[in-house]
């Protein structure tokens, strides 16, 4: 399960060039960062107040005044600049950030997420989500395919939404998905898996692109 | 020039049982906490609490005792939380489950905006963030249906403006007529409520004479705020 995320996490890191504006949900989302290229500077959003997040900090060394948006003590960059909530998400719904990575619990071929409520379950709150996937420029969905093996892809999310059709990319396991008018689209398939695997984990059509390519790890 | 500058008792003295205050802090970081000590001490109930989230519990990454709003949910003062995440505070679970505490769940960006309007006089705000989704379909703090408006095409739900009784804020330098700036990740609410409710207070770590530093270190304007606390620390690990 691990080395599937690592999968997950290394392909999702080649989405970025040099430069770019980028927020990392908590979890598998985060671990994307140890796989950025050499030569190449994301720059983390860090939605609690700052541009420029770093690793967390060591223990010895905490500044009480640098949290990441998980609550835990972290550092910043040399370039970082700090900013209050409004801005901060001013920055999201204006389209300043490129890309926002997060999990999901489904998504549905035409870009709809559910990634932050199930009713009867205990409630965490939407926190910074649902104007991140609002905002950004790029929605990127990693996850594993399926969970206990039911399809979280989906024709239509059964959960309540996050956002209406916001998602332009899923990373699993399995393989990369875009997100287009005529649907979703297969781009890359994992040589582990065949398209007849990849199909029956995925409840919604999947529409094979013509240059289907295996997926870069 | 008037004098501001009180002791954290004095400043919530005002506070009465059922009011709304309004809490600066993400995850404690940035919350001032001799306003929280001075609340419990004074001891009121039933408040309506704005802020981003639910504070810490005690004992959340090793922390020595709840921090930010969390230390008001611990002494069970607290009606009604309207928060964008309170995932991390378990006791706002509980309090929902035994039904003694009620939670409205604001999109971060969205309640910035909110508290934004409220101190800035904008009849509302409009945002994407929430359309399609329990933002849109479920009532707000007060209870009013969310109106949806389109724009050039584009559909947006208006936010009304969050007012409170009281802003409960902090800061890392202040002077002595109120002008105040607040450190790297601890500006989060704190640059935004003050002026979004009848009563802005700060408690400040650093508090200096009027000139002693540059006029350009500041970030809020003191004519927004109605009293200064001297005496917040930085949290200890």
């Amino acid at each position: 399960m691990g080395d599937l995320k690592e999968r997950i996490a290394k392909r999702c890191a080649k989405e970025f060039e040099d430069g770019d504006f980028v927020n990392l949900g908590i979890g598998l989302p985060t671990q994307v960062s140890n796989y950025i290229p050499e030569g190449i500077e994301v720059v983390l959003h860090s939605e609690n107040g700052f541009a420029g997040l770093d690793a967390l900090a060591a223990p010895g060394s905490e500044d009480v005044d640098i949290i990441n948006a998980g609550g835990m003590y972290a550092t910043a960059v040399d370039h970082v600049g700090y900013f209050d909530t409004a801005t901060s998400f001013g920055l999201v719904r204006g389209g300043h950030v490129k890309a926002t990575v997060l999990g999901a619990m489904e998504v549905a071929e035409n870009g709809d997420l559910a990634n932050w409520i199930v009713p009867g379950k205990k409630v965490a709150g939407m926190g910074g989500a649902m104007d991140l996937v609002t905002g950004a420029e790029k929605c990127i969905i990693v996850m594993l395919h399926t969970q206990k093996g039911e399809p979280k892809i989906l024709k239509k999310c059964r959960l309540p939404l996050t956002a209406e059709k916001c998602v332009n990319m899923i990373i699993t396991e399995m393989g990369v998905m875009e997100v287009k008018e005529e649907g979703l689209v297969l781009k890359e398939l994992h040589p582990d898996y065949t398209l007849e695997e990849i199909k029956a984990a995925t409840e919604c059509d999947l529409i094979i692109s013509p240059d289907l390519k295996p997926m870069e790890e | 020039m008037k004098n501001k500058i009180i002791t954290a008792d004095e400043a919530v003295a005002g506070v009465t049982d059922g009011m709304t205050i309004m809490v600066g802090g993400f995850l404690g970081t940035g919350s001032p906490e001799i306003l929280m000590d001075a609340l419990i001490k004074k001891g009121v109930k039933n408040l309506t609490v704005i802020g981003n989230d639910g504070g810490l519990p005690d004992g959340t990454y090793g922390h020595k005792s709840a921090r930010g709003i969390g230390k008001l949910l611990e002494a069970g003062m607290v009606k009604h939380i309207i928060a964008s995440h309170v995932g991390m505070n378990p006791l706002i679970g509980e309090g929902m489950n035994d039904g003694t505490l009620q939670c409205t769940l604001v999109p971060q960006g969205t309640l910035a905006e909110k508290i934004r309007a409220s101190a800035y006089g904008l009849g509302g705000v409009l945002t994407p963030t929430g359309i399609g989704t329990p933002v849109q379909f479920e009532p707000d703090e007060l209870g009013r249906e969310k109106r949806v408006v389109e724009l050039e095409g584009k559909r947006y739900l208006l936010e009304m403006p969050l007012r409170a009784d009281y802003a409960f804020i902090r800061a890392t330098i202040a002077d002595k007529f109120g002008n105040y700036m607040c450190a790297k990740a601890t500006k989060n609410f704190n640059y935004l409520m003050a002026g979004a409710a009848d009563k802005t207070i700060i408690a400040t770590e650093k508090l200096v004479e009027i000139g002693e530093m540059d006029a350009d270190t500041w970030k809020v304007q003191g004519v927004l705020v109605d009293g200064i606390v001297e005496g917040e620390k930085k949290w200890e690990i």
